[in-house]
């Protein structure tokens, strides 16, 4: 990775912590979570369900409902101005604007009784000055952009017309309407087939290079990180676990999570062998463990492991894995607060 | 291994298995149309072997299971159970043969009754064994819960205090009360979270070898049935378009189709970046058209393949495909070519 | 795997822990509906009327009754509520147990509180049998509907059926020459019908069929339909038809009301039941080879059951308000009986001179059928699981 400016970052996210409180309990979803990304970057989240990935990114755009939800800590700086200071019709410039979101499910995301064309000029009228001849334009441009075929036509379709690729084509088109800096992408392929899912993943590579954007795409599946991503968080029970580039996480993983993970994946090389099962269930939320919320499942884990947090260890390059067990610096790194911001 | 293969080995044959759905409108509800969810389905699978069932949504996978569980009734084609055609039989004929074929879904949540206990489901499937009561069954039922890795003191709990793993080990305790032979898997993973999906495979590879069952696995996942499957089908619209052992099916893939998704599986073994090309999806297709129903999609289509008749063809020891268009080496040369999209 | 591949692994077992606090379902149902006090107050209402119309039932009956409804004291008539009787006048009998006219007295110097006593049962019974009635034959038809609805009936077997039953009923009315031609002909007709020939379904239609243009209809639309046919007759009015053609009892009313008031119920339980079919853990049901009775009342009415209660208990109230709508018009429990309906038509005469004649049964009419819709509303919020996402 090349030396890094200050201004090549687009968003910072430090020390994040979101808390769910209901009658009796809290659910601590993040827990000092920090990750940047940079400009014409796409960064993944990934993670297994509740292990916070989607509360961080409805975090960043303000769409955490409060209550229950209660952001208990931390900075989202978005081109050097802390989205968390920000009051709501500022946040609605931005949302939409320079920073747009594509969501998981293409049907219910997009309403049933407007036309695909209306949906895609409403972001257009909202953020942009155009009239309403340049909004059609621009709208079957978009269109045109995301790989929809004869989009003049497809204006006046409704959702119901389209495929489950096509309406998520729309919904990346709708994204895009305002040229934003950054888009965040939750899930947006799990509900497509995989011959459909490869298509969009294509696009959303092609669409960064020609819109000059960055993409936080979030995950579950590792082998959609493995062709998209450049960087990769790997988050565990509200924490990240390990960061680092893609070669890092798939060639050279310094977890014990990510390691297993990927020895647990069923592909076809493994054949024959047993795979490796992580024992137990990802935590409850409300009622997680204490130090290493991963050490009740982990292999390498020492009596330390559930008394202390472990910190960031190094590893250069940007590769860090939170886990003082495996690093080969020493035990300096219990308990120690995380570190923020510095690549 | 083909050469050994004799007729007892074959559990369960299915031979040209056909289902439609009508389409009902109007105040009387008459019927409109029909979709045809399986159009000719033909398979064999080997007792204590795994057969693969690939495809993507809406290409009548999960309505075969139905099909061979009798859930549903075929419009044709014929269901043969060790050498037993049991395709018309009535319900009390199938009662014995309801215990030997099983089944276990893909939603952890809508498999369990809500309102009875561990105990009270698996309890049902011990009654129709003819278990009913007292020491036996509460020994049976220790065993079972044991099998899938449950404590015993789970059984007087109800499911939603567990968690989507543990719901998948109760409904595969269920399907294992009756000792059943054959058992379909619907899915039974893909909703489940990635570090709990080994446990489950884990297991049902452990239950095969102890039990000796044979699995019919229906899945989307090339990956996941690359890794468990012995044979695999690969399913599209109704049809089986191509039939092969696994490592014969990912060594000379041979479909178009087949093809098609073996280039869009994202393998975690060796991440590289797609290909820099947004293509235009090609367009929708809503009714298949009279000859090959892949030829909307295929990149080797030619006007000939409107009126091709569909048969199988061979293509190596044991490997079927259904196209007359691509041979094995034609299609490894186009795997390892640029991508389809290129 | 070879045969030396370990056993599944234990420790997965072993290192489970349940994912939610052990909890029982009725402590989770009271847990969540302690939340909504309007419900929890029609609840503790609901649970008043109910022991007060109990007690009312042994209070009141008998030759020696304790508070006698139907008691005439003329010299005490229109008395307001509270009032001391004039012990004077009154014979040993005649003076009301509790020492006052804790609501009054009628025209007739009949203790009105006695005689709301005795309406709350008529209330009582009538609300709950009615709906009984309605929750069974909505549960059948829906059940039915849902379960089998998408099972053939040749609409000629059915045209033979409605002969039969017409038979009956013509029978049963005395027109016994042809409620017998009738009744004999549609059994001749479907002993034809139902000899096993095996049903091809394109065979010849039967006119019936042909003015349908079909041969057989589903179970499904044949019983939606017929809700939908019940629903267009304005049921006040067929009540009231009804009841002016029967004899006056409670019962008939109870009858008729139920008769008039199911296909709410089973619109829900239809609904309910198409939905549960899909469910993976009826068609596990199936797979196991159990019955359609074990899968119908063992799988599918527990969980279908829950938006039937809250519509029975909201029809409570509606039957509720019907029967003393009908009492009101005096097509309801004949005269010495009172009910809250016929004690508010008496009143209404008096309403100046004596306005706690109206205002007492109205004012009870409105809390109880407030309660219930109340309670309902309440329960309803706690059996959803998608409103309670909102609540939680």
């Amino acid at each position: 990775m090349t030396f890094l400016t200050r201004s090549d970052i687009l968003l910072a996210v430090q020390d994040l912590s979101v808390h769910f409180r209901s009658e009796d309990q809290v659910a601590r979803a993040v827990e000092g979570v920090s990750f940047d990304v940079q400009r014409q970057e796409t960064v993944c989240l990934v993670g297994e369900s509740g292990c916070g990935k989607t509360v961080s990114a409805l975090t960043i755009l303000g769409l955490i409902p409060q209550p229950p939800g209660e952001i208990a800590g931390g900075r989202i700086l978005f081109d050097g101005r802390n989205l968390l200071d920000c009051r709501e019709d500022e946040m609605q410039k931005i949302r939409g604007n320079r920073i747009a979101m594509v969501f998981q499910e293409p049907l219910t995301s997009l309403n049933p009784v407007f036309t695909i064309g209306d949906q895609i000029a409403e972001a257009l009228e909202t953020h942009a000055d155009l009239t309403s001849a340049q909004r059609v334009e621009r709208c079957v441009q978009l269109l045109d952009d995301v790989g929809i075929p004869s989009p003049r036509e497809r204006l006046a379709d409704y959702p119901h017309q389209l495929s489950g690729g096509q309406r998520q084509r729309v919904m990346i088109a709708m994204a895009l309407a305002c040229h934003p800096e950054l888009v965040i992408a939750d899930e947006p392929t799990t509900a497509l087939d995989v011959t459909v899912q490869a298509q969009i993943l294509r696009l959303f590579r092609a669409l960064q290079q020609s819109h000059a954007m960055a993409v936080l795409y979030i995950t579950h599946d590792l082998g959609v990180v493995s062709v998209i991503a450049d960087r990769v968080y790997v988050m565990y029970a509200g924490i990240i676990v390990e960061q680092g580039l893609r070669a890092h996480i798939f060639d050279a993983a310094r977890h014990p999570y990510t390691q297993d993970l990927l020895e647990a994946l069923p592909t076809r090389s493994k054949r024959g062998r047993r795979l490796y099962s992580i024992p137990g269930a990802v935590p409850n939320p409300a009622a997680k463990p204490p130090g290493c919320p991963f050490h009740p499942r982990c292999r390498y884990a020492i009596p330390t492991c559930g008394q202390q947090p472990p910190g960031m260890c190094d590893y250069g390059d940007g590769h860090r894995a939170r886990c003082p067990v495996l690093f080969d610096g020493g035990p300096s790194h219990w308990g120690q607060e995380t570190l923020t911001g510095k690549v | 291994m083909d050469n050994q293969r004799n007729r007892n080995s074959v559990i369960l044959r299915v031979e040209g298995l056909k289902k439609y759905f009508p389409i009902h409108r109007g105040f009387f509800q008459r019927i409109a149309g029909w979709v045809k969810a399986v159009e000719d389905v033909s398979f064999e699978i080997e007792r204590g072997r795994t057969l693969g069932l690939v495809g993507e949504s809406g290409c009548g996978k999960t309505t075969v299971g139905r099909l061979i569980l009798k859930l549903l009734t075929p419009d044709a084609g014929r269901i043969i159970y060790q050498g037993q055609d049991i395709t018309d039989l009535s319900s009390r004929e199938m009662k014995p043969i309801r215990k030997e074929i099983q089944i276990i879904f893909q939603d952890p949540y809508g498999s369990l009754n809500p309102r009875l206990t561990v105990g009270q489901t698996l309890g049902e499937g011990l009654q129709v064994a003819g278990i009913r009561s007292g020491a036996p069954r509460r020994e049976r039922l220790e065993k079972l819960l044991q099998m899938v890795g449950m404590p015993p003191a789970v059984v007087d709990r109800y499911p939603h205090e567990f968690s989507g793993g543990q719901r998948q080990r109760i409904g595969i305790a269920r399907a294992l009360s009756v000792e059943p032979s054959l058992i379909i898997c619907d899915e039974p993973i893909s909703a489940l979270d990635v570090s709990i999906q080994a446990q489950i495979i884990n297991l049902l590879k452990d239950l095969q070898d102890q039990l000796g069952l044979s699995y019919l696995f229906i899945s989307h996942d090339l990956n996941v049935v690359g890794y468990l499957c012995d044979h695999l089908c690969v399913m599209y619209k109704g049809h089986i378009m191509e039939y092969a052992p696994t490592d014969e099916l990912f060594a000379n893939p041979a479909h178009p189709y087949t093809l098609a998704l073996l280039a869009a599986i994202p393998d975690p073994e060796t991440p590289k970046d797609p290909p820099l090309t947004a293509e235009n999806q090609r367009g929708t297709v809503a009714e298949p058209p009279a000859g090959c129903s892949y030829l909307a999609q295929c990149p080797f289509g030619e006007p000939a393949c409107r009126e091709a008749a569909r048969t199988f063809t061979k293509v190596g020891p044991n490997h079927f495909i259904r196209c007359w268009k691509v041979t094995p080496s034609r299609g490894a040369d186009y795997f390892s070519g640029p991508g389809p999209a290129a | 795997m070879s045969a030396t591949s370990p056993p599944p692994s234990p420790a997965d077992g072993r290192r489970m822990e349940l994912q939610v606090p052990r909890r029982s379902r009725w402590e989770e149902f009271w847990r969540l509906f302690r939340r909504n006090r309007l419900a929890v107050g029609g609840m503790i209402i609901f649970i008043l009327f109910f022991g007060v119309a109990t007690a009312g039932l042994f209070l009141t009956a008998g030759t020696q009754p304790i508070f006698d409804p139907a008691l005439v004291r003329l010299q005490e008539k229109l008395r307001p509520p509270l009032a001391r009787p004039h012990v004077d006048s009154l014979g040993a009998q005649e003076v009301p147990p509790l020492g006052v006219y804790l609501l009054g007295t009628d025209e007739l110097g009949r203790d009105v509180f006695a005689r709301m006593l005795q309406g709350a049962w008529v209330s009582l019974t009538v609300g709950f049998v009615a709906v009984g009635i309605a929750v069974f034959i909505g549960i059948f038809m829906g059940g039915m509907a849902g379960y089998f609805g998408q099972e053939f009936i040749r609409i000629g077997h059915l045209l033979w059926a409605v002969a039969v039953i017409a038979g009956a009923a013509l029978l049963f009315s005395g027109i016994v020459a042809v409620g017998l031609l009738v009744g004999a002909g549609g059994v001749a007709g479907l002993v034809h019908n139902l000899t096993p020939k095996r049903i091809s379904g394109r065979t010849q239609r039967s006119w019936g069929g042909a003015v349908l243009a079909q041969n057989a209809m589903r179970v499904d639309t044949l019983i939606m339909r017929f809700v939908d046919i019940m629903l267009c007759f304005p049921s006040f009015f067929l009540i009231l038809t009804v009841v002016a053609l029967l004899p006056p009892s409670i019962y008939n009313i109870m009858i008729v009301i139920g008769l008039t008031s199911w296909m709410g119920a089973a619109r829900f339980v239809r609904a309910e039941f198409l939905a549960l079919r899909e469910q993976d853990f009826v068609a596990a049901a199936r797979a196991l080879g159990l019955g359609n009775f074990r899968i119908i009342f063992r799988h599918m009415m527990p969980n279908a059951i829950a938006p039937v209660l809250v519509s029975a208990t909201i029809g409570i109230a509606t039957a509720i308000l019907t029967e003393a709508g009908l009492s009101f018009l005096g097509f309801g429990v004949p005269p010495p009986h009172a009910t809250w309906g016929n004690i508010l038509s008496d009143g209404r005469q008096f309403i100046f001179d004596a306005p706690w004649l109206t205002f007492i049964p109205g004012l009870a009419i409105l809390i109880v059928v407030l309660a219930f819709n109340l309670f309902g509303d309440g329960l309803r919020d706690v059996l959803n699981p998608k409103l309670r996402e909102r609540h939680a």
